[in-house]
């Protein structure tokens, strides 16, 4: 139950592109149609859900004082971690395009943008500060993905529509977004009170 | 190798690469990169100008670093070898930081790991210094690091000033602007009940992070509204 909790809180409560501003970057360049914006939140769901573990493990067991080495290796964290993350997302990449091509066909093209993701970093730094277990982490890994794929989607909606519409000029495209974002994010605000 | 010994070493055209991106090609609102940190930092001006030093510093010298090994570089493995470069000048500014100011260290917390994934340091990168030279590359990372800079300082500014009454709140030279004095505080424009001000109170919305969004889109209207050539035409 203990998980569910921390998929939820990380999906809605704490949404990582709403309520911290992971991912601007891909979120705000990604989001022009619903379609690329599915198969890009696909794609940070999987690679979080991977990535999460991996790291925790290479915290715990190699960078810890009480890990292989026994000395405080903690300042090699960002390197080893994002090592990873870089790797992960190649090798995602690798295997997909063996397996499925038409997964990678639409889904291909966003994988590298996922290494500089700062929803993938983030996540896995906010595990660390929050002290998550192994299993608290795919649940946050997981649910923060969910959050992320549902914050961009929904954006990509409203983006769609908003091609009909008669904004200002100098406004049009990247400001409106800003201004959008900002909306969404005062709306998810209102889930930040619920307590699990 | 002859021609390059007759440019100067900070002609217009180095100008150029350093005020560019503060201007016309600004990172934050025209090139739309490094905007994650730029929305998070901004509650306070001090840690805006701490987070827009460090910046600066990462971007300055990994460009510098990478256009000095990018002949070595091969393409297959470049992005995880400009990970790697980016990721140690990181480790670097976090433990000075941590020794020097634990307490600003300890409010940045992520956002100082998460300048590895800023677009800014890999933008540049890969646009600038994959093909130019190492002094080039350096100004160019000087120029879009204060061009992040001047954005996260801008909002920083009106987001402390309206939400808070202060100006660098935390740092040891605090301003205390507007707001209800007391025994403990003096401000300089005194809010307190019965006083001429007393109609004012601090914004509450701009102390929430939703509003740097609200903020860079009216800094982006502004600027394409002065600049129709950045106007967005699709």
């Amino acid at each position: 139950m203990e998980l569910i909790n921390i998929a939820i809180k990380s999906a809605f409560m704490e949404n990582m592109v709403l309520a911290f501003f992971l991912g601007m970057c891909s979120f705000l360049a990604v989001s022009k149609t619903v379609k690329t914006a599915i198969g890009l939140g696909l794609a940070v769901i999987f690679v979080l859900g991977i990535t999460m573990p991996i790291n925790w493990l290479i915290n715990h067991y190699l960078l810890s004082e009480n890990g292989i080495f026994g000395m405080d290796l903690t300042f090699l964290r960002f390197i080893l971690f994002i090592a990873v993350i870089a790797s992960m997302v190649q090798l995602v990449e690798m295997v997909v395009e063996k397996v499925s091509p038409a997964l990678y066909n639409s889904l291909g093209i966003f994988l590298p943008l996922i290494t500089v993701n700062c929803a993938i970093m983030g996540g896995s730094l906010f595990m660390i500060s929050r002290e998550y277990n192994l299993s608290e982490s795919v649940a946050y890994g997981l649910g923060g993905g969910f959050g992320w794929f549902l914050a961009i989607v929904a954006f990509a909606a409203i983006r769609e529509k908003m091609a009909y519409s008669n904004v200002p000029a100098p406004l049009r495209g990247l400001g409106i977004a800003f201004i959008l974002t900002g909306l969404m994010g005062l709306a998810f605000m209102s889930l930040a009170g619920i307590n699990l | 190798m002859a021609d390059k010994e007759k440019t100067p070493l900070f002609g217009p055209k180095e100008k150029r690469l350093l005020w560019d991106p503060i201007n016309d090609n600004n990172p934050v609102t025209v090139q739309i990169l490094g905007v994650c940190s730029a929305l998070a930092v901004t509650s306070l001006v001090y840690k805006s100008v701490v987070m827009a030093i460090a910046v600066i510093f990462v971007v300055a010298f990994s460009n510098l670093i990478t256009s000095l090994v990018r002949n070595y570089i091969p393409s297959q493995v470049r992005m995880i070898a400009q990970l790697v470069i980016i990721a140690t000048l990181v480790t670097i500014v976090e433990l000075t930081l941590k020794a020097a100011n634990y307490a600003i260290y300890k409010e940045l917390s992520v956002f100082i790991g998460l300048i590895i994934t800023n677009c800014i340091v890999m933008g540049r990168l890969e646009a600038f210094a994959m093909g130019n030279s190492p002094w080039r590359s350096f100004l160019d990372g000087i120029g879009n690091g204060l061009g992040y800079g001047v954005i996260l300082i801008i909002v920083g500014i009106i987001r402390e000033l309206f939400g808070k009454g202060t100006l660098f709140a935390g740092s040891p030279i605090q301003l205390n602007i507007i707001g209800k004095s007391n025994d403990l505080v003096q401000y300089w424009i005194d809010t307190s009940p019965g006083s001429m001000m007393a109609w004012y109170s601090n914004n509450g919305l701009l102390a929430l992070p939703v509003s740097s969004l609200f903020l860079i889109g009216i800094i982006i209207w502004i600027q394409r509204g002065r600049n129709k050539k950045l106007v967005d035409v699709s």
